[in-house]
């Protein structure tokens, strides 16, 4: 059975604790004074009607927006602290951060394999010349790193779309190889964002089987964003509720199903 | 304790592996394809696995004569579980994979089985859904432990630690108890694929096992160098019989493919040197070719056409013993150059030099299609009951209307009701607590088949079809309902027929399903749009098109085995609704049962019958729904029924 990538440090501290985080896109407040915690080994959702900020905060955590105020602070492997926000994307990658994204972005005419083996750039330590010579110790590590990959392959359980081009598969496949291009950075929090958009049930069923799997066996922190309440209610340890770029609350999946703010921003107001 | 010097000497299985570990030591003996790589065993590491496993069971407290159950894919822990239940003394049980709950848990409960090694969290799950019914059950043992870490199960345990137990061990007798193994002590309890009622459980010992492995090896024999894939139930007898029996009486390696999925591409890998499969496999694989041949080019198509045709002309010629002319010998090659050896890489038939069809009939036409691509194609007639094998066709005379010759050893001879008795060292002891069907089954030492047969002139055996689904027609003759139906499924659109006739009809008629995937990609390329099955089955242009079918069958079968209405079933036969067994065979009474109104109905004189179908929503809610079947009747029918 495939070994547990990562060793997590002790359960439960804070990996991920934001901060007072605000970003605003000219005149637009995409995210207001955001402060949560993300415990590690813990399954995060994040939930909110659609244009409350849950992709921009994503989106701030891996480094592809600057929040201009707050602090996104993460415990590293060897336990310091780090702030994301002073980090490029590929320094937050090598710090075991990885996410899929809501519009699958693989790249269509290359096979399942080589997608994956991209996982693994970050970790790659090889240059133009010694790639071009693939001898010695460049080939001894592409192998170290197929094997990873192999175990991701067989994680998910796509042996037999190997060598097929991502272009021809199906959409609840596509999503599950992006998961595993996901994996494959051999992350410490897993960052996914609508995993189950346009499934059926069936692969809702999967994907929701996987997640749990990847939390369970890999020792992966996961932060999600998620509409199908079911889902979220039945995976998560914790949710968090955002609305026009606030956080309206927080807590188990219970207590906020239970919270007024959260039931108003859903439903409206009673007439 | 001197080891046996050659597998003659060896009663049991696990003798015969402990001889092997000696005279192939250092040779694969199994492999597994994972994290996409061929990973191998030798002999010398499956002995040492096999004997860490048996301790380890031992330790848990097998005893000998115990039960163990055994429910999974084909790995290599399948087969180590079985060899090393049997060098513990004790008998091991396959149960078919796809088996669901309750049927696991009828077998459980029948065998009183205290052991359960299965594959995998869905395996795991169906044995807890049941486990308060099974107070004999103490351990499940799994090998695939994904989700399976926060169960907290006291009877769960994985593989490697019962082997570490083993390891530990301090017994030291298990030598002796593998030496101690005797022929006819029991090995196997194989579940019967019961077209009927529910399964029996058949007792094989090790002597039925290796007698029947021995025979096959005299008169087809294999060497230590061919090259199996074991990818068909190993619950089944045939699978048993090739990848457990003539394997390690023979020595040769063992593939087991990485995921059911692939199972195709890992097979095109190995190259395999012989095969045995049912009917049902060779079949897709002719439809697959069929339909994917439409679907290439012109070129391609034609040069096919011409290759088949000159492969045809090739078969038939040699298998009637003409030789073949110098002109013709040329063709066949560029036929075998051009076409034939592309598709054989595909299916991994390339370096096929046996291979095997048996647990039911493949039509003629199959065969033809096979020894045409120049795939040395056999049929092999046996059931559980005799190990697996009684009867096959040898190299030099293979008839596709027959089963072959009786394998030295086995007398087989036509009962007086044209029942096809065998009698000899393969032919099983009995059916495990169930001495009613015991006793109707072995009369003198005489194995009762239940299937209607007679010997040809050149000494073959022809079997009709099951003794009670032979049919008296209309003039008196005496039909195989499975013949028509072998027609029938000829075609790529066809997935399964059911033939009806004889005793109160006075005419035949058939429910038929389609392939979906076939019917389906025929539809596409003409724009036809459908939703599901249920829609596709009922579109005109798929009744036309088997309707053009039905009629090809007709032209070739007497008039009074003409069938003259049928009618395209709503939803696939499915071994879940027991409409099909475990193998894939119809339980033709079962059928015939549920769609009574169905079959009524075709005896009537309507155009369409409506149907009743609860549907199972992804929801898990259910809903009934109505659909109306049409019924085709065909012109020789109308005009027959007008003139009357």
């Amino acid at each position: 059975m495939t070994a547990p990538l990562s060793t997590a440090p002790e359960r439960g501290g804070p990996l991920l604790k934001i901060d007072s985080l605000s970003l605003s896109f000219g005149g637009v407040k995409a995210l207001r004074d955001v402060g949560l915690t993300v415990r590690d080994g813990e399954i995060f959702a994040i939930i909110g009607p659609n244009g409350a900020g849950k992709t921009s905060l994503l989106n701030s955590v891996s480094g592809l927006y600057r929040p201009q105020e707050g602090r996104i602070d993460f415990t590293t492997a060897d336990g310091s602290v780090v702030d994301l926000r002073r980090l490029r994307p590929h320094q937050i990658a090598r710090l075991g951060v990885a996410r899929s994204f809501q519009n699958i972005e693989l790249f269509g005419h290359m096979t399942v394999l080589d997608n994956l083996m991209l996982g693994r750039h970050v970790h790659m330590k090889g240059n133009v010349l010694s790639c071009a010579l693939y001898w010695g110790a460049q080939r001894r590590e592409e192998i170290r790193h197929r094997e990873v990959v192999e175990q991701v392959i067989d994680f998910l359980e796509i042996e037999d779309l190997r060598h097929q081009n991502v272009g021809t598969l199906a959409y609840g496949l596509q999503k599950r190889v992006e998961l595993g291009r996901a994996l494959c950075i051999d992350p410490r929090l897993l960052l996914l964002d609508e995993p189950m958009a346009g499934m059926n049930v069936e692969e809702k069923e999967d994907m929701a089987r996987f997640i749990l799997d990847i939390n369970e066996e890999w020792g992966s922190t996961v932060v999600l964003i998620e509409h199908d309440m079911g889902v979220v209610m039945d995976i998560s340890d914790s949710v968090c509720v955002l609305d026009f770029g606030a956080v309206i609350g927080h807590g188990s999946p219970e207590e906020v199903a239970q919270n007024e703010a959260v039931v108003h921003a859903y439903l409206g107001d009673p007439e | 304790m001197t080891p046996p010097a050659d597998s003659a000497a060896a009663q049991t299985l696990p003798q015969l592996l402990r001889l092997n570990a000696q005279r192939f030591a250092e040779r694969p003996a199994l492999r597994e394809k994972e994290f996409g790589i061929w990973q191998s065993f030798t002999w010398a590491q499956f002995y040492e696995r096999v004997r860490h496993f048996s301790l380890g069971l031992r330790e848990l407290g097998l005893a000998e004569g115990d039960r163990v159950a055994i429910l999974g894919d084909n790995r290599p822990e399948w087969i180590i579980t079985e060899l090393a239940v049997q060098a513990a003394g004790a008998v091991s049980m396959g149960v078919y994979q796809d088996s669901v709950a309750e049927e696991l848990q009828f077998l459980m409960e029948f065998s009183a089985a205290r052991f359960l090694v299965a594959e995998d969290q869905e395996q795991v799950d169906k044995i807890l859904e049941v486990r308060e019914h099974l107070p004999h059950l103490e351990h499940v043992i799994y090998y695939d432990s994904r989700g399976l870490g926060n169960y907290g199960e006291e009877l769960l345990r994985s593989f490697p630690d019962v082997e570490a137990l083993g390891k530990a061990s301090a017994l030291d007798d298990f030598e002796d108890r593998v030496e101690a193994g005797q022929a006819s002590d029991l090995a196997i309890l194989s579940t019967t694929s019961g077209t009927t009622g529910k399964p029996k459980l058949a007792m094989l010992t090790h002597g039925n096992m290796l007698s029947m492995a021995r025979t096959l090896q005299a008169t087809d024999p294999m060497t230590s160098n061919d090259d199996f894939v074991s990818y068909l139930p190993l619950a089944w007898i045939g699978e048993q019989m090739t990848a457990v029996s003539a394997g390690l009486l023979v020595g040769f390696a063992i593939n087991f493919p990485e995921e059911p999925e692939t199972v195709q591409i890992d097979i095109s890998e190995i190259g395999p040197t012989t095969m045995f499969a049912p009917p049902r496999i060779w079949e897709n694989m002719v439809s697959e070719i069929q339909v994917k041949i439409e679907d290439t080019s012109w070129l391609k198509r034609r040069v096919y056409d011409w290759a088949m045709s000159t492969g045809y002309e090739a078969a038939d010629r040699g298998l009637s013993g003409e030789g073949l002319p110098g002109g013709l010998r040329f063709q066949r090659f560029l036929a075998e150059w051009l076409c034939f050896q592309w598709i054989k890489d595909k299916y991994g038939l390339r370096r096929m030099r046996r291979a095997y069809t048996g647990g039911a009939a493949l039509g003629p036409d199959i065969f033809r299609f096979f020894h045409a691509l120049g795939v040395n194609l056999k049929q092999i007639y046996g059931q559980t009951e005799v190990a697996g094998i009684s009867v096959a066709h040898r190299d030099d005379a293979i008839k596709f209307e027959t089963v072959g010759q009786p394998l030295d050893g086995t007398e087989i001879r036509i009962g007086d009701d044209g029942e096809i008795l065998a009698r000899g060292p393969s032919v099983f002891i009995g059916y495990y607590e169930n001495t009613e069907a015991t006793a109707e089954t072995l009369q003198e030492g005489w194995l009762h088949s239940g299937d209607a047969g007679y010997f040809d002139d050149d000494g073959h055996l022809v079997v009709i079809d099951r003794k009670k689904d032979v049919m008296t027609l209309g003039d008196g003759t005496r039909f195989s309902p499975q013949f028509i139906e072998n027609k029938l499924k000829f075609s790529p659109y066809v997935r399964e027929a059911v033939v009806f006739g004889g005793g109160d009809y006075d005419f035949i008629t058939a429910l038929v399903t389609i392939d979906y995937a076939n019917a389906g990609k025929w539809a596409e390329k003409r724009q036809l749009p459908y939703t599901t099955f249920t829609d596709l089955s009922q579109k005109l242009e798929i009744y036309g098109l088997v309707r053009d079918h039905v009629d090809e069958t007709n032209a070739v079968l007497p008039e009074s085995a003409r069938i003259c209405r049928f009618l395209l079933l709503h939803k696939e036969l499915d071994a879940d609704d027991a409409e099909l067994t475990r193998t894939r065979k119809v339980r033709r009474g079962f059928v015939a049962e549920r769609y009574r109104e169905l079959v009524t109905a075709l005896y009537g004189s309507n155009e369409s019958v409506a149907v009743q179908s609860e549907i199972n929503y992804q929801d898990g809610s259910t809903a009934m729904v109505e659909t109306q079947l049409t019924i085709t009747t065909l012109d020789h029918h109308a005009s027959r029924g007008s003139s009357d």
